[in-house]
């Protein structure tokens, strides 16, 4: 018996996991996917918003504005990419100037720092490709742009460290409320826990209804995005929104933390909570909305393109906290954006309302620092020797287009919850993720899984379950 | 630090011949850096035959193609390096490298020939919709798989694009015993050498559809098959003609990118065109005393035509080197900046896409000069002609030109200095 079980080792899940990790309690984090960040955590906008769009008052307000504030300091005990780059909020027409102050008096409620209302010179200064049509823009100087996999990797190895478990390919299949917390069916059998915490994406409702008779209802909302090759990284040097409309933020136009130029998302419901298809009428509605804002987007450098699903409620707003009629079953649901730029916050809420319900005492030892894989790219030469002179892994580039090297590939793979796919060495490296999209280093990657894990190339996979990269030697199908 | 008068970027079929070529015009200070495991770059993927048929007149496969430079770089004992990236080129040609055995290092060259290949073009570039399943390879990445490591990445194939690496691999999939369904182009035309279409497609009955692509992808985990569809002249699918074909593999075929990261990173200027470097006659890029040849500076139909421009860059660069030695900067007498010579710029109009090289300067010409470009569509019964100015000076009776081969026309100084004043060389295709 568990004290408390997680469910989803998405970025709310494992931040949840995180701070509970202070505390002594018997913790096991559990997932359908064979990896952290598989989810909605994998395939977002990686905005660490400023907070001016959430109604006051809302969790979504309070979360993000905090959340806001903790990440810097998170970036810096984890060990993860985050910079605060600052938005732009671009409105077009005198007309919607109403909409913008709006925005500026909501993230004065909001408790957001340093916001300023930029008229048409100052931003054109700011950002030389906005578009010419800009009337004025919203600034916030405290958003910013975060590694999402090394934000939500780095929660998950941390909650490790201290002692939280994590169980990988174990779906939910049904939870039953026992005379003392919960019991749950999943693909590996039964597993028993004082509490739940049910932070699983698109599927929170599912488990919310399994256990209480106040129903919630989310909807996956799909979301196309771009991204373009490095060259075009500086295209703009902040996240520029258009002011927002009825399905969301229009389509956003970023630099990533890693230099790349992303576009999205587009804003679409679906049905299926699977399906994490692009379609080929979002692809082109992206580069067109996006050249409403930023001109001269160079669409011929799109490196890759995907689709990820928020998970949108009903209501609106997150739904955090113990469910009514369920005791014992802590809520974490409806977790769209701000949902990346809240994470911390969010876990820092969970932790405390199950510190109280109960009753936890602190640990004495609880390591707040984590060590991310080193980026030799960000050494010096000297530094760099020496490190391949320790282990000459690290003079072997893998990834050529990111400049990965075996070294960091092996420390993503032997590291806590390490990488166990391709996907997984991506996430964790960049390996991959580059302009070829792992033309070249596929196959030296498979390598050196099959190598470090002891496993076939035939057991390497894309990223879990069937997802088998070769299916056989030459011949054998003669 | 090394120094080296010239240093190779790529140890590929257009880096082993200019290294070749440096050598045999009295260069001894050469390295290639390469970082693959071995000599010999792409071909050593390339098992089928059908290299050398110029070259050496007899039809070899691209492992034994490659080898007979490897024999003549050791022959000649030029310096090479194995598994070692090149990191960074500065504007001052100091090369940046790193490999396991002597970590990072740097390495001062008089001269550097660009000779880095190119990359596949991925799905993104395309941005074709549907899931990201496992099962979908860039032909080439597939073609390592099953020609150098063994493994089969599918049992029942969809190719997209028609470039000879996909009709190759449809050819290769067949042998190995997997199934190939279909190979899907965008254009009208195939981008493949016609050969390649006949011994490749034709006779294994495979068909090919010109004028399609995929549409969508279907399967979370394994690709479980994809839906084609025609497109209309502008390349835009039309409604109603998807086809679902059940697959595991998608291969991708879609056109090659020259790899010029470190190009750009040291400053040389790319022809939008290419993407390869801008080039005059000595195949010099803007950088003084930087060369470039082979797939980097165009993408080329045949490996023969590779070694022919490498052997003329390794040569220019050779020279460049000795002229150094003998003046005492390191500027080359009657180089562009003194100005003492004409530049002829080379513009390809009506049918032809780009001209390599783009500038002649007539005083570095040699007595003959090819210039190599490729067509935008296909042309049938047509000529193929270079105007001086506004005389028409060559014209080549062509029965067809397509964007798959490389066209080629020779110039000579003669017929260069006859036309003192000459400002502009046209290239284009015309109605016979």
């Amino acid at each position: 018996m568990y004290d408390v079980i997680i469910i989803g080792a998405g970025v709310s899940g494992a931040a949840a996991a995180r701070e509970l990790s202070r505390y002594q309690a018997k913790i096991c984090v559990i997932d359908k996917e064979e990896d952290v960040c598989c989810g909605t955590s994998k395939a977002n906008s990686a905005i660490v918003h400023a907070g001016y769009d959430a109604v006051p008052g809302s969790l979504k307000a309070k979360l993000n504005v905090r959340g806001n504030e903790l990440m810097g300091g998170l970036a810096k005990e984890l060990d993860f990419p985050f910079e605060r780059r600052g938005s732009l909020v671009l409105c077009l027409s005198e007309d919607d100037m109403f909409g913008l102050q709006e925005l500026y008096d909501r993230g004065v409620a909001n408790g957001v720092k340093d916001m300023r209302i930029l008229s048409r010179d100052e931003v054109l200064r700011m950002e030389p490709n906005v578009t010419d049509k800009v009337y004025a823009a919203l600034y916030a100087p405290t958003a910013g742009i975060v590694c999402p996999f090394g934000l939500n990797i780095a929660l998950a190895e941390n909650a490790c460290e201290n002692g939280v478990e994590f169980k990988f390919d174990t779906e939910v299949e049904e939870i039953r409320k026992l005379d003392e917390g919960y019991e749950l069916d999943t693909s590996r059998g039964i597993l028993r826990a004082k509490y739940v915490v049910n932070a699983a994406g698109v599927y929170a409702d599912r488990f919310h209804n399994m256990v209480s008779d106040r129903k919630i209802h989310i909807t996956a909302r799909r979301g196309d995005y771009c991204l373009l090759d490095k060259e075009t990284g500086g295209h703009v040097g902040r996240t520029i929104f258009a002011l927002p409309g009825k399905l969301g933020k229009g389509v956003l136009v970023t630099p990533t933390i890693h230099g790349n130029l992303l576009v999205g998302p587009t804003a679409v419901d679906v049905e299926d909570k699977e399906a994490v298809n692009t379609t080929s009428e979002g692809l082109k509605q992206l580069l067109e909305k996006a050249g409403i804002s930023v001109k001269n987007i160079p669409a011929k450098q799109v490196i890759t393109s995907f689709a990820g699903l928020r998970a949108h409620e009903d209501g609106g707003d997150f739904i955090i906290g113990e469910a009514e009629d369920a005791k014992g079953f802590i809520d974490c649901a409806g977790i769209e954006s701000p949902g990346i730029a809240s994470c911390p916050a969010i876990g820092e809420m969970i932790a405390e309302i199950l510190r109280d319900r109960m009753g936890l005492q602190k640990k004495e030892h609880f390591i707040p620092t984590r060590r991310g894989i080193t980026n030799p790219n960000a050494l010096s030469m000297e530094e760099r020797n020496a490190m391949i002179i320790e282990n000459p892994a690290y003079g072997n580039i893998v990834c050529r287009c990111e400049m990965v090297t075996e070294g960091e590939i092996i420390d993503a793979i032997r590291r806590p919850i390490g990488a166990k796919s391709l996907d997984g060495v991506k996430r964790r490296t960049r390996a991959g993720m580059g302009r070829c999209q792992s033309g070249f280093c596929a196959p030296r990657v498979m390598e050196i899984l099959a190598r470090e894990c002891g496993v076939s190339m035939f057991d390497i996979t894309k990223s879990g379950g069937e997802s088998q990269l070769v299916v056989g030697t030459n011949k054998d199908m003669i | 630090m090394k120094d080296y008068d010239i240093v190779i970027i790529g140890g590929g079929p257009a880096g082993l011949a200019a290294a070749v070529s440096a050598k045999q015009h009295g260069i001894d200070s050469i390295l290639i850096i390469e970082r693959d495991r071995e000599l010999g770059g792409i071909l050593n993927q390339c098992i089928h035959n059908g290299f050398g048929l110029h070259t050496f007149k007899e039809e070899l496969t691209g492992p034994e193609y490659a080898d007979r430079f490897i024999r003549q770089v050791d022959q000649l004992q030029i310096e090479y390096k194995l598994n070692t990236m090149v990191m960074d080129i500065g504007p001052d040609k100091r090369v940046t490298a790193m490999n396991r055995e002597e970590g990072m290092f740097e390495i001062r060259a008089k001269a550097v020939i660009l000779a880095m290949g190119c990359r596949e073009r991925p799905r993104g570039a395309l941005n074709i919709p549907g899931y990201r399943p496992a099962g979908i390879y860039s032909a080439g990445t597939a073609q390592r798989l099953v020609n150098m490591e063994g493994y089969m990445p599918g049992r029942e194939v969809v190719i997209l694009g028609s470039g000879d690496i996909g009709l190759i691999m449809a050819r290769r999939m067949t042998l190995e015993g997997a199934k190939v369904k279909v190979v899907a182009e965008l254009m009208p035309y195939s981008g493949g050498l016609k050969r390649n279409i006949v011994q490749c497609l034709d006779d294994y009955g495979i068909p090919l559809k010109l004028s399609h692509t995929v549409v969508d992808i279907k399967g979370k985990e394994r690709v479980e098959g994809v839906t084609l569809a025609q497109v209309d002249e502008r390349g835009t699918p039309i409604a109603g003609t998807e086809e679902f074909y059940s697959c595991d593999t998608l291969l991708l075929s879609v056109g090659l990118i020259p790899e010029n990261e470190l190009s750009r990173g040291m400053g040389v200027e790319i022809d939008p065109v290419t993407s390869g470097p801008k080039v005059n006659e000595s195949l010099e890029t803007n950088m003084d005393g930087v060369f470039a040849c082979g797939n980097v500076l165009h993408v080329h139909d045949l490996v023969d035509y590779v070694s022919q421009e490498a052997a003329a860059a390794g040569r220019n660069a050779a020279d460049y080197v000795i002229d150094a030695r003998n003046t005492d900067s390191c500027v080359r007498a009657g180089s562009a900046e003194d100005g003492g010579e004409q530049e002829i710029v080379l513009k390809p109009v009506s049918g032809v896409r780009y001209t390599v090289p783009s500038v002649i300067r007539a005083v570095h010409m040699d007595e003959e000069l090819t210039v190599r470009f490729r067509v935008d569509d296909v042309y049938r019964d047509c000529y193929v002609s270079a105007y001086f100015d506004d005389e028409r000076v060559i014209r080549k009776r062509r029965q067809i030109v397509a964007p798959g081969e490389m066209e080629e026309v020779k110039l000579t100084r003669e017929q260069i200095l006859q036309h003192p004043d000459l400002k502009t060389i046209t290239f284009t295709v015309e109605e016979a």
